[in-house]
C-alpha cells in the first residue's frame, strides 16, 4: 500500500539524485555534419557516419566541447585538463552503431554545484559530473496496448537524432530535503533549464524531449545514516512530472517499507496520467556496458587559457541576474518568488526596458496576464502580447489617456487579435472623455435625470455625488475621468468637498 | 617487355608521354587476370567494364591536359576493406555480400582524384581477421609461388594480385602485420605508414587503434609513390595526424644507408624461426654492414608478450567495431519472418553472417571487456602497450631504424594452421609491436629460403612520422640485392 506523503515523511526521509540529458542546440550532430533541426522528415538528416555505415568515422564537434564546457563552468565544476570519449556497448534498434559515445571515468566537467531558493530556504545542490554523449534515434512502436515494444506488431526508427549532441549532468546524492524534496527536485530543474537558456546553449523543451531528466529516490528511516536503496524514475519530462514523480516515489516506497518490504533497485517508468511509477528493469539484470576509450577519437584536452576565457565570457547566471533585479525593482522576496515560479521575470525585465515602472510591469504580468495564462493554459511567455504592448498600456495610464478599467479592456483587444494597444484605443474608441464640452454636457443631462440626488448633494449630503459619478460613468461608457466628473458636478451643485 | 611487367612508375611515365593509354594498361592487367585468376583467385569483384570506363575518363583528362597525380593512369587493386562507390565492398564477410556503399574510402578517393583506375576489389581474411586469407567467407587466395601455399594475410588478395602480375599496385590494411607479411612471403613490397599517417575512414574497422591503410608494389619506389598518393591529414578521420610528413618517394630514390644505425632486435631471430629465414635475413642484415651501416643488436625484452597484448586490444575493440552488423540498416538479415522480434534478428544474423575467426575474437573480446575482467584483460593489455612503445623509443635513442624478419617462416600451407589458431598467430610476431607503437615498418624482399624456395622478408622499422627512414634502408637493401641477383627477386616466381 502506499503511504499518504505526510504519513511517509514522518517516518522516512529521503535522499534525492537527478540525471539530466540536455540536447545541445548545436547545428550540426555530435560527431558528424549531419543538421539538427527538430520536425525534419525521418531519416532525411543523416549520414554514413550517424547510419554507422562500415568505414564511416566520428568527429567530435567542438562547438559542443565549448558548450558543455561553459554549462560545467556555469554549475561550478572543474574542468578537465585531460579527457577521453568512451564507448558504452549494448545492442539497440535506434543506437546505429550498438555503443553510445559517451564518456566514464573521464567526464569533461566535475565537481560543481548549484544553489536553488526553495521556501526562502537556499538548497545547495552538489554536481558529480558533467559529460557529453550523442543521442541515439528514435523508435516508434506501431501496435500493441502500451506504445512499448513488446506487444508492438513492428517498430520504425527515425535516425535524425542519432547523434545529436547530448550533455549528461549528475548530481550528488542530495540528502536533508525533508519535506520538500519534491520541491527542491523541481526547483532544481527549473534552474538548470533557466541556466541553459541563459548561456544559449539548448533551447530546453521538455516537450521536445531537448530536457529529460531521470529521477533518483530512496528513503531511510528517521534517523538513520545509511541510505536506503534506489529507484531509478526514467524519462520525467515536465517540472510538474519531476515534483510528482519524486512524491509518488516516495510515497510507494514508504508503503513497501512501512509493510516490511524491501525496495528493489530497478528502473521504473513515470506514467503521465497517473502521476505514478510502474517497474521497469531490475539491476540484477543489467547490462555490462563494456565502457572502453573511444579509440575513433583523440583525448579533448581543453588549452587552460581557453577555458579561463569562456568562464569570464559566462553571462549573468540566472540567480544572481535575479538578485540584482530584485534590488533595482525593489521587490520583496516572495514577489520576486511567485514572478520566478510564473516564468515572468524575463517578461517583466523586458516590458521595464520598454520603458513601464516596474511596479506596473509587475502588476500587469502577474495579476491580468497571469489570469488569463491559467485561465487558458498558456505559457505566460506564449500569450498573444508583448512587453513592449504592456509598456504602451502603463504609458497611456500615466498620462491620463487611460484609466485602469480602459487599460483592461485595451488588454483584452491586444489579446484578441485586435492590434496593438493604439489600435485597439482607436478601433474601440477608448479614449478617456477630456474634452470639458462633452463632459459637461453628459453631467448636465445625467443631474437632470437624476433630480433627487442632486438635491440631496445641493443640500450637503455630498456622499451621494457618487451615484451622479457613476450615472456619468455609465453614459459615458466608461470613458469618463472619474475624478473630474466629480469635480465638476460639486462645481455645477455650488458645493465643496 | 609487356606491359603487366612495367613497374608503376614506368607505366605512369609512359601514359604521360602518350606511349601508351590507360586503357590498354587496364585491359593488359583484366586479360592478364583473365589468364591466373582461376589460379590465383585473388579478388572478390571485379568489373571489366567499370574498370575500362574509368581508363576512359582517365585518358580524357590527360588528354585534355588536366595535371593529375604522378600515378595518373596507373591502375589498382584495393583490398575489399576500403569502400568503393562503384563497387561492392564486403570485408569477405556474408554478412556484407552484395553491399554497395554510397561514398568511397579517403583512400579510394584520393587515388581516384589521382587519376588511378580500380581493378578490382581483392580477397582477405573476413574483416581483416586473418594470416592467411583462408578466413575469407567467399574462397581462399593462393600463393603465386606455389599455389598450395597461403599468400599471407589478411591482405592476401593484395600481395597475391601484385605478385601474379594482374596488379602493379595494390592497397591493404596492416592491423598486426596484414600487408607486412603477405608482402614477405610473397616476394614483393608492403609498407606500414606510421599510425595516422593514412586515413582510416572509409576503412571497414576491425581495431581502431592500430587498423592502418597502407601499399603493396613490386618494388620500393612504387610503394612509395602509392603511399604518398593516398597520404596526409583527413579531417574525416579524428586520428590522422595534422603534421607535415618527410617526403617518402624523395627517400625511396635516396638509396643510402652510410652511417646509419641500423638495430638488430635481439628477441626475433632465434628458436621457432625457419633456418632459411634466418639465413637470408642474417646475410641482409651483413650486406647492410657492407653498406656503410652501424649494425648494433638492440634489445626490447616486452616485444616477447606483444603477441598476447595484441590478441586483447584487437579482439576488444572488434567485438565493438563490428556491433553495427545488426541485420538493421544493410547487409544480410537472417530469420526475419515476421514473428521475430528485432533481437532475435540480430542474434540470428550475426549467427549465419560472421565466420569462426570473427566470432572467436568477438567473443575474446566481449570478454576481455567485462566488468570485472577489463583491469586484469585490457587494462593490462594497454599497459604492456605503453611498456613496448616506451622500449622503442629508448631503442630509437640508439638506432634509426630496427630490423629483424618479417615472419618467422616461409608461407605455410594452405590447410595447416586453419585448426590451431595460435600457429597461425604466431605468423605475426614480429609484425606486432609496430602496431601497437604506431611506428612506421616495411617489408621487403631479401631472397628465397634454401629449404622450400619461397620469399623472405626483412622488416625495417622506424619511429612515428619516419616512414622516410623504412624507404631508404628498403631501396638500399632491394638495390643492392638486385644488382646481386641480375634483377628483381620475382623474375624467380614460376610462370602461372
Amino acid at each position: 500500500m502506499t503511504m499518504v506523503y505526510d504519513e511517509a515523511l514522518d517516518a522516512f526521509e529521503p535522499v534525492l539524485g537527478l540525471e539530466t540529458h540536455v540536447e545541445l542546440g548545436t547545428r550540426s550532430k555530435m560527431f558528424c555534419g549531419c543538421k539538427t533541426t527538430f520536425g525534419a522528415p525521418p531519416n532525411t538528416q543523416v549520414c554514413p557516419t550517424c547510419l554507422a555505415l562500415p568505414g564511416a568515422l566520428p568527429t567530435a564537434n567542438t562547438m559542443a566541447i565549448e558548450s558543455t564546457i561553459r554549462i560545467g563552468l556555469a554549475l561550478n565544476c572543474s574542468i578537465a585538463e585531460w579527457c577521453r570519449f568512451a564507448r558504452k556497448n549494448y545492442f539497440y534498434p535506434d543506437m546505429p552503431k550498438n555503443y553510445q559515445i559517451s564518456q566514464y571515468d573521464e567526464p569533461l566537467c566535475f565537481d560543481g554545484y548549484v544553489d536553488v531558493e526553495v521556501d526562502g530556504k537556499t538548497v545547495r545542490i552538489e554536481i558529480e559530473r558533467v559529460h557529453l554523449e550523442e543521442d541515439t534515434g528514435k523508435s516508434t512502436h506501431v501496435g500493441g496496448a502500451t506504445g512499448r515494444i513488446h506487444g508492438a506488431d513492428y517498430s520504425i526508427v527515425d535516425y535524425n537524432r542519432a547523434g545529436i549532441p547530448l550533455v549528461e549532468i549528475v548530481t550528488k546524492p542530495i540528502p536533508g530535503t525533508d519535506r520538500l524534496a519534491p520541491e527542491v527536485a523541481r526547483a532544481y530543474v527549473t534552474e538548470l533549464r533557466e541556466i541553459m537558456r541563459s548561456l544559449g546553449v539548448s533551447d530546453v523543451r521538455m516537450e521536445e524531449g531537448s530536457l529529460r531528466c531521470d529521477v533518483n529516490v530512496s528513503l531511510m528511516p528517521r534517523g538513520a545514516s545509511e541510505w536506503g536503496t534506489r529507484t531509478e524514475t526514467k524519462n520525467v519530462n515536465s517540472l510538474r512530472s519531476v515534483e510528482r514523480a519524486v512524491r509518488s516515489e516516495i510515497e510507494r516506497q514508504a508503503g513497501v517499507l512501512t509493510d516490511g518490504g524491501k525496495i528493489v533497485q530497478e528502473t521504473r517508468h513515470f506514467h503521465e496520467d497517473t502521476g505514478t511509477t510502474t517497474s521497469g528493469r531490475s539491476k540484477e539484470e543489467a547490462q555490462d556496458y563494456r565502457y572502453f576509450p573511444e579509440p575513433d577519437l583523440v583525448p579533448i584536452a581543453p588549452d587552460p587559457d581557453w577555458v579561463a576565457e569562456l568562464k569570464a565570457a559566462l553571462p549573468e547566471l540566472p540567480s544572481v541576474r535575479r538578485k540584482r533585479l530584485q534590488d533595482e525593482w525593489g521587490l520583496s522576496d516572495l514577489d520576486m518568488q511567485a514572478m520566478h515560479n510564473a516564468d515572468a521575470i524575463d517578461l517583466v525585465e523586458a516590458t521595464v526596458a520598454a520603458g513601464a515602472p516596474p511596479a506596473d510591469a509587475r502588476k500587469w504580468w502577474m495579476g491580468e496576464l497571469a489570469r488569463r495564462a491559467n485561465e487558458t493554459g498558456t505559457p505566460l511567455a506564449d500569450l498573444p502580447i508583448t512587453p513592449a504592448d504592456i509598456a504602451r498600456v502603463t504609458e497611456l495610464v500615466a498620462s491620463g489617456a487611460l484609466n485602469d478599467k480602459l487599460a483592461r479592456e485595451v488588454l483584452e483587444g491586444v489579446l484578441a487579435g485586435e492590434g496593438t494597444p493604439d489600435e485597439v484605443v482607436e478601433k474601440r474608441g477608448l479614449q478617456i472623455v477630456n474634452d470639458e464640452g462633452e463632459l459637461s454636457a453628459i453631467i448636465d443631462q445625467v443631474l437632470a435625470d437624476n433630480a433627487d440626488a442632486a438635491d440631496k448633494v445641493r443640500s450637503g449630503k455630498i456622499a451621494a455625488a457618487g451615484a451622479l459619478v457613476g450615472g456619468v460613468m455609465r453614459a459615458s461608457k466608461g470613458k469618463a475621468d472619474a475624478a473630474r466628473a466629480r469635480q465638476l458636478i460639486l462645481e455645477k451643485l455650488g458645493v465643496s468637498e | 617487355m609487356s606491359l603487366i611487367r612495367k613497374t608503376a612508375a614506368e607505366l605512369a611515365s609512359m601514359i604521360a608521354a602518350g606511349e601508351v593509354s590507360s586503357v590498354e594498361v587496364a585491359e593488359a592487367h583484366l586479360d592478364r587476370m583473365a589468364e591466373v585468376e582461376p589460379k590465383v583467385k585473388a579478388f572478390l569483384h571485379v568489373d571489366r567494364e567499370t574498370t575500362i570506363e574509368q581508363a576512359q575518363a582517365v585518358d580524357t583528362r590527360l588528354r585534355a591536359g588536366e595535371k593529375l597525380g604522378p600515378l595518373a593512369g596507373v591502375p589498382i587493386a584495393h583490398k575489399d576493406i576500403f569502400t568503393t562507390r562503384d563497387m561492392p565492398t564486403t570485408a569477405a564477410s556474408k554478412i556484407l555480400e552484395g553491399w554497395r556503399p554510397p561514398y568511397d574510402a579517403t583512400v579510394t578517393k584520393r587515388l581516384r582524384e589521382a587519376g588511378l583506375v580500380i581493378l578490382g576489389k581483392t580477397n582477405l581474411d573476413e574483416f581483416a581477421m586473418g594470416s592467411s586469407t583462408e578466413n575469407s567467407a567467399f574462397h581462399p587466395t593462393r600463393n603465386p609461388w606455389d599455389l598450395t601455399k597461403v599468400p599471407g594475410g589478411s591482405s592476401g588478395g593484395s600481395s597475391a594480385a601484385v605478385a601474379a602480375y594482374e596488379a602493379p599496385l595494390s592497397t591493404g590494411t596492416d592491423t598486426g602485420g596484414s600487408i607486412r607479411q603477405p608482402a614477405s612471403v610473397t616476394g614483393i613490397v608492403g609498407m606500414k605508414p606510421t599510425y595516422g599517417g593514412s586515413s582510416r575512414y572509409g576503412l571497414i574497422a576491425f581495431a581502431s587503434s592500430l587498423d592502418t591503410p597502407g601499399p603493396f608494389a613490386r618494388n620500393v619506389l612504387d610503394a612509395a609513390l602509392l603511399q604518398e598518393a593516398f597520404s596526409g591529414h583527413d579531417p574525416m578521420d579524428s586520428t590522422s595526424i595534422d603534421a607535415p610528413v618527410p617526403s617518402v618517394v624523395e627517400a625511396a630514390r635516396n638509396a643510402d644507408v652510410a652511417g646509419m644505425r641500423i638495430g638488430v632486435l635481439k628477441e626475433f631471430g632465434g628458436e621457432g624461426f625457419q633456418p632459411g629465414v634466418l639465413a637470408r635475413y642474417n646475410e641482409t642484415v651483413q650486406l647492410l654492414e657492407s653498406l656503410g651501416a652501424k649494425v648494433v643488436e638492440v634489445s626490447c625484452p616486452s616485444f616477447t608478450v606483444a603477441l598476447y597484448a595484441y590478441y586483447l586490444v584487437a579482439p576488444s575493440e572488434c567485438s565493438s567495431n563490428l556491433a553495427r552488423f545488426d541485420a538493421m540498416r544493410y547487409g544480410l538479415r537472417a530469420g526475419d519472418d515476421g514473428t521475430r522480434s528485432a533481437e532475435e534478428v540480430m542474434a540470428l544474423t550475426r549467427a549465419a553472417g560472421f565466420g569462426p575467426e570473427v566470432k572467436r575474437r568477438i567473443m575474446l573480446g566481449t570478454y576481455a571487456l567485462s566488468s570485472g575482467y577489463y583491469d586484469a584483460y585490457y587494462g593490462q593489455a594497454q599497459k604492456v602497450r605503453t611498456v613496448i612503445s616506451r622500449e622503442f623509443e629508448a631503442a630509437y635513442q640508439q638506432v634509426d631504424v630496427l630490423v629483424s624478419p618479417t615472419t618467422p617462416t616461409t608461407a605455410f600451407a594452405i590447410g595447416e594452421r586453419v585448426d590451431d589458431p595460435m600457429a597461425m598467430y604466431l605468423a605475426d610476431l614480429c609484425t606486432i609491436p609496430s602496431n601497437l607503437a604506431g611506428n612506421a615498418a616495411i617489408s621487403v624482399p631479401c631472397g628465397l629460403a634454401e629449404e622450400d624456395g619461397l620469399p623472405v622478408g626483412l622488416q625495417i622499422m622506424a619511429p612515428v612520422l619516419a616512414d622516410d627512414r623504412c624507404y631508404r634502408v628498403g631501396a638500399a637493401v632491394e638495390q643492392a640485392l638486385e644488382s646481386r641477383w641480375g634483377g628483381p627477386l620475382l623474375k624467380e616466381a614460376p610462370s602461372l
